[in-house]
């Protein structure tokens, strides 16, 4: 009775793909969001300043499920009919949930940027306009590379975050590991062999994260320099 | 956006109280309120577990909360909407499911911040405290605890706030909390859903943004009394 029969593994399984599909293409957009934002807050100018401080406060103090249910429910209503329909069409739930988390993630990954940005002493910057470099290319080439190897391992732990939250797409209908598992029990009440699965199968994504992440720590420490 | 606040400001407020249940923004504060209370005493039983010398206390308290904090809180929630009843045998109410998923989850995550206080204090005091003969548990009593958890109260005020924004969990096991009560507006207005969850995040962002700076005002202002005397 604590076992489940191989077919109910596999829709466990479709769950788990979904979820991890959700988990990387939110992942790529809070990483791109919030690296865009860490360099327009890093330029110091008021009101680009200003921008930012209430992106991340906005996103800090309202709950992420609140932040996707207004992705789903109130911002179709301001696109075009036509890509509207074409959006429902080609799976709206899942694209609006990665768009929520994403950019929900986003302001929590800024400010781990920003504090890896920040061990990085002024005077590197400095040097490197004084022999020519741009903002940008100062910003490219010797600050962001140095300041995102500072911050891989709260990265790490941002990233386990966001996979978990990720089941919080089901609650606007996307098949993920959580909606599965409680479909699943719904039909079958083997509700002990259901919910241990599906914590294995989360323990086995947070477990992934962690290793990948610790191989990419690995990878790009820096030889000879200065450990974080 | 004014007119369905000033239409439904109630609903959302207090949810249909007189002549129902009592939801909205009140009892999302009152959940969020019992499950910091209730999770506290829990909390300080997993973090003195998990810092005992006896390997029969610390490898049980240490996996128990590894697995809450590697699972999210929705799977916990369902988890505790399908056990419970299994468990005693008694139908529950979703304001108590959600409650105690809710305990369980903070008790594991308050457990790590009061660790990492405890673990904070150096060795030496313990050490001296005991060479003094001064017993095991009045030590952690007396000596520990007391520094430990004044040094971690700003982490433990960010726990409540994150808490008040979990409630809105409530929403997918249909608990009238806030979320819950503005889908419910939504579904009677039915044409604006845009304004009603900008409406939704607005209050949670009013509500989570001031208690912030407020318990970081206190804190701030109990420190610089403390260091003052």
């Amino acid at each position: 009775m604590f076992l489940l029969e191989p077919e109910q593994w596999l829709r466990l399984l479709d769950g788990m793909w979904v979820t991890l599909q959700l988990f990387a293409v939110s992942w790529l957009i809070a990483f791109t969001v919030a690296l865009t934002l860490t360099v327009i807050r890093a330029t110091n100018v008021a009101p680009a300043r200003w921008f930012v401080d209430a992106y991340v406060e906005y996103h800090r103090n309202v709950p992420l499920l609140v932040q996707i249910l207004f992705w789903y429910f109130g911002m179709p209503e301001l696109l075009p009919e036509g890509f509207r329909g074409w959006l429902y069409q080609h799976n709206a739930e899942l694209s609006l949930a990665a768009i929520g988390l994403g950019l929900g993630s986003a302001s929590y990954v800024s400010e781990d940027m920003r504090s890896g940005l920040r061990a990085i002493p002024m005077t590197q910057f400095e040097a490197s306009r004084a022999l020519g470099a741009s903002y940008l290319q100062s910003m490219r080439h010797i600050i962001v590379p140095q300041a995102l190897r500072l911050a891989i391992p709260p990265l790490v732990s941002r990233a386990l975050l966001l996979f978990k939250n990720t089941s919080l797409a089901m609650a606007i209908g996307v098949a993920d590991l959580t909606y599965q598992t409680r479909e699943l029990e719904n039909e079958t009440y083997r509700t002990f062999a259901t919910f241990g699965a599906a914590t294995i199968l989360y323990l086995l994504g947070s477990f992934l994260i962690m290793f990948l992440g610790s191989r990419i720590y690995r990878h790009y420490q820096l030889k000879g320099g200065a450990r974080a | 956006m004014l007119e369905i606040l000033q239409e439904y400001w109630l609903t959302l407020l207090i949810g249909q109280y007189p002549h129902g249940p009592l939801g909205g923004l009140a009892l999302t504060l009152i959940l969020a309120v019992f499950g910091l209370v209730l999770s506290l005493p829990l909390a300080l039983i997993i973090t003195l577990a998990r810092v005992s010398p006896y390997k029969v206390f610390s490898l049980p308290s240490t996996a128990l909360v590894q697995v809450v904090r590697g699972i999210p809180l929705l799977m916990l929630i369902f988890g505790a909407y399908f056990v419970i009843p299994k468990l005693t045998g008694q139908v529950v109410s979703g304001f108590v499911t959600l409650l105690g998923a809710l305990v369980i989850y903070e008790s594991a995550y308050l457990s790590e911040v009061m660790r990492a206080g405890v673990e904070a204090i150096p060795k030496g005091q313990i050490e001296a405290s005991r060479s003094l003969g001064v017993g095991y548990w009045q030590t952690m009593r007396k000596v520990i605890l007391p520094q430990a958890l004044f040094n971690v109260l700003p982490s433990m005020t960010n726990q409540f706030i994150s808490t008040i924004k979990e409630t809105s969990l409530g929403y997918i096991i249909s608990v009238n909390e806030l979320t819950f009560a503005a889908n419910q507006v939504n579904n009677l207005v039915l044409t604006k859903p845009l304004q009603v969850f900008g409406i939704l995040a607005i209050i949670y962002f009013i509500v989570c943004f001031t208690l912030t700076r407020g318990l970081l005002w206190v804190d701030f202002r109990v420190r610089k009394a403390r260091a003052m005397v």
